[in-house]
């Protein structure tokens, strides 16, 4: 293993801004794994540095293919991080929304520049990510069509559901897009949760993202993981939105992962003044909840469930 | 007339509201709609809401049409002090036209571009950010621009940025809305959290002035003092800091500058050193500077218009 620093700025009042990557192995430009870009990314945090731990592990004993070069980049922005802050905490904006960045741009354009710099060229890439909603999501591994989309690679992570989504016009900033037009096979991976560590959702993640370094070569010497899923494809347009019909407190009833059959109650939504229960939330459809709001509170219309129907 | 477009409980004993003020003339008209407080960081809109709503009330027998004012899109945010809608990660000005199925903030969007939708002329008053200082100034994305800058001419502002087209700005209401066929003006000018009086009076007396122009406004106007500067896309030159620090400078945006000239410095207050010298790279006209000292590398300081 290596560690060298990909970017060093420096602070009017802080210790250095520092991003550091960990490089195994020697050799073609294979995987690139990028963590947390927002502050409170603490799940992906947790599962990057147990990433670097099984990496170096593998190539203490030899595992890691001849030829074949890994980049982990643990943390994109520490700085966030250490002052509880989701975004960059000077102006507020989103490195995940810079890419393929500017190198002679403004502060989170340069940083997204040289993040891409140092990750572009690799064959396949994982980014960690979150989601622009507050809550929680059933582990999976998510990929917007651009057309250079690899449905048979994302299988390859062994994970439960892999999703599908169209690209917005805002989401053309993001890594995983730009990635994928600059013909990297790329993946975002959905650990649970976000700003909490999810044990049990971290070693799901950290043996699917061992797992697909094995199926694709990167690995060699087959140890043992947790079993591996013959993954479902979900198209994300075709997922049952759920919304709130009152606003209230929020009592989660179903969590991410949880069959479901049509009328089951996913939720109530209790009165904040008199504890009645304003609404009880019911299931659209048999099937699987894939996205649960993790608020105590919602709005009326919120949405607070993905279901993916069977 | 006050309408609500769009009504939605909060948790606690509070309704989220969007409502617009709609003023309706003598005889009919255009249909013009102002709309402001996207962001919540910015405020001048608020004056100019607040002038033209008591002006025309005042004065209905000069309008010949409707003017319907929008003073908040994001109350929550104005509320908050915040730029973007609390709890919701991104920019209400990169959601739009929305999605009646998506989160709140999406279904918001989509209620609102619905409700302006055959609008005549739409004016979406901006007022930078917390970190800038613009002079008073019409964007126009270059695709829309044979359209709309003589539309933008009748302002009065000092500067017609006429812009290059980007994905990204597709999910901005002013774009959304010249797809639909539903012409829209962006007007940027002052600094976030703060009102320039004479700054939004004239304003005021630009959209009275594009009313006129539209036939639906009979009253008196004053004729803009000023003709606008038209800037074509790519003939702008960024100025980023070189380094972290402390950003000084004795100059104001609207001024024109020299090739060589010093705009500030980058100080280090610790150590009491000059870190860098702020040059200007060309000769031009200076119509965004810095307001919010604190910079880091990359860290916006100057635009300048290379005329």
């Amino acid at each position: 293993m290596r560690v060298e620093t990909i970017f060093e700025m420096t602070s009017p009042y802080r210790d250095s801004f520092r991003i550091k990557g960990f490089r195994f192995g020697n050799g073609e430009k294979t995987l690139a794994i990028a963590g947390p870009m927002r502050g409170d990314e603490i799940q992906q945090q947790y599962i990057c540095s147990q990433i670097v731990r099984r990496l170096t592990m593998a190539e203490q004993h030899g595992r890691i293919s001849e030829g074949k070069s890994i980049l982990v980049i643990p943390s994109c922005n520490p700085f966030s991080m250490n002052v509880s802050r989701r975004f960059w905490a000077m102006d507020n904006t989103d490195i995940n929304r810079m890419f393929p960045g500017y190198s002679q741009g403004e502060t989170t354009q340069r940083i997204a520049a040289a993040i891409f710099s140092a990750l572009e060229g690799f064959e396949y890439g994982i980014q960690l990510a979150s989601y622009y909603v507050p809550g929680d999501f059933v582990p999976h591994v998510r990929m917007i069509t651009t057309g250079y989309e690899t449905l048979d690679t994302a299988k390859l992570f062994g994970m439960k559901f892999v999703s599908l989504c169209k690209p917005r016009p805002f989401d053309t900033a993001l890594l995983n897009y730009n990635w994928q037009i600059w013909n990297t096979k790329a993946f975002s991976v959905y650990a649970g949760c976000t700003s909490r560590i999810d044990s049990t959702a971290a070693s799901e993640t950290v043996d699917a993202i061992m797992r697909m370094m094995q199926a694709a070569k990167i690995l060699t010497k087959t140890v043992t993981l947790s079993p591996a899923y013959e993954p479902a494809v979900v198209d994300e347009s075709e997922l049952l939105h759920v919304k709130a019909s009152h606003a209230g407190i929020f009592y989660r009833l179903k969590s991410p992962g949880s069959s479901i059959e049509s009328g089951d109650v996913l939720a109530q939504i209790i009165d904040p003044y008199n504890g009645q229960c304003l609404s009880e939330v019911k299931s659209p459809a048999d099937g699987i909840v894939f996205f649960a709001h993790n608020q105590p509170l919602v709005f009326e219309n919120g949405l607070i469930f993905m279901i993916r129907g069977m | 007339m006050i309408k609500t477009i769009v009504s939605t409980e909060l948790p606690i004993d509070e309704k989220f509201r969007i409502r617009k003020n709609v003023i309706s003339g003598t005889q009919k008209g255009p249909r013009l709609c102002v709309v402001t407080g996207t962001h919540g960081d910015e405020l001048e809109g608020q004056m100019v809401c607040y002038e033209l709503v008591k002006t025309v009330s005042e004065n209905l027998k000069f309008l010949e049409g409707t003017l319907e004012v929008y003073p908040a899109f994001n109350p929550l945010g104005i509320d908050t002090i915040q730029r973007g809608i609390p709890n919701f990660d991104l920019d209400m000005n990169r959601i739009f036209p929305g999605d009646p199925l998506g989160t709140m903030a999406e279904q918001t969007a989509y209620a609102l571009i619905e409700d302006i939708k055959g609008a005549d002329m739409v004016i979406d008053i901006h007022s930078s950010n917390l970190y800038l200082r613009e002079t008073p100034q019409v964007r126009i994305n270059e695709k829309t621009a044979e359209k709309l800058v003589p539309f933008a001419e009748h302002l009065g502002m000092d500067f017609i940025w006429v812009h290059d087209a980007a994905t990204v700005l597709e999910a901005t209401l002013a774009w959304s809305l010249n797809v639909a066929e539903t012409p829209c003006l962006v007007v940027e000018m002052g600094v976030g959290q703060r009102i320039n009086n004479s700054m939004c009076r004239r304003l005021v007396n630009g959209i009275f002035n594009l009313m006129k122009h539209l036939g639906m406004w009979t009253g008196k106007v004053a004729s803009p003092e000023t003709k606008p500067v038209i800037c074509q896309g790519g003939s702008v030159t960024f100025l980023n800091a070189e380094t972290s620090g402390v950003f000084l400078t004795d100059l104001k945006c609207g001024t024109r500058v020299s090739e060589t000239e010093t705009i500030g410095m980058i100080v280090d207050p610790l150590q009491g050193k000059m870190l860098s010298r702020v040059t200007s790279p060309v000769s031009g006209y200076m119509f965004t500077i810095r307001a919010y000292p604190i910079v880091y590398e990359g860290s916006l300081m100057a635009r300048i218009f290379n005329s």
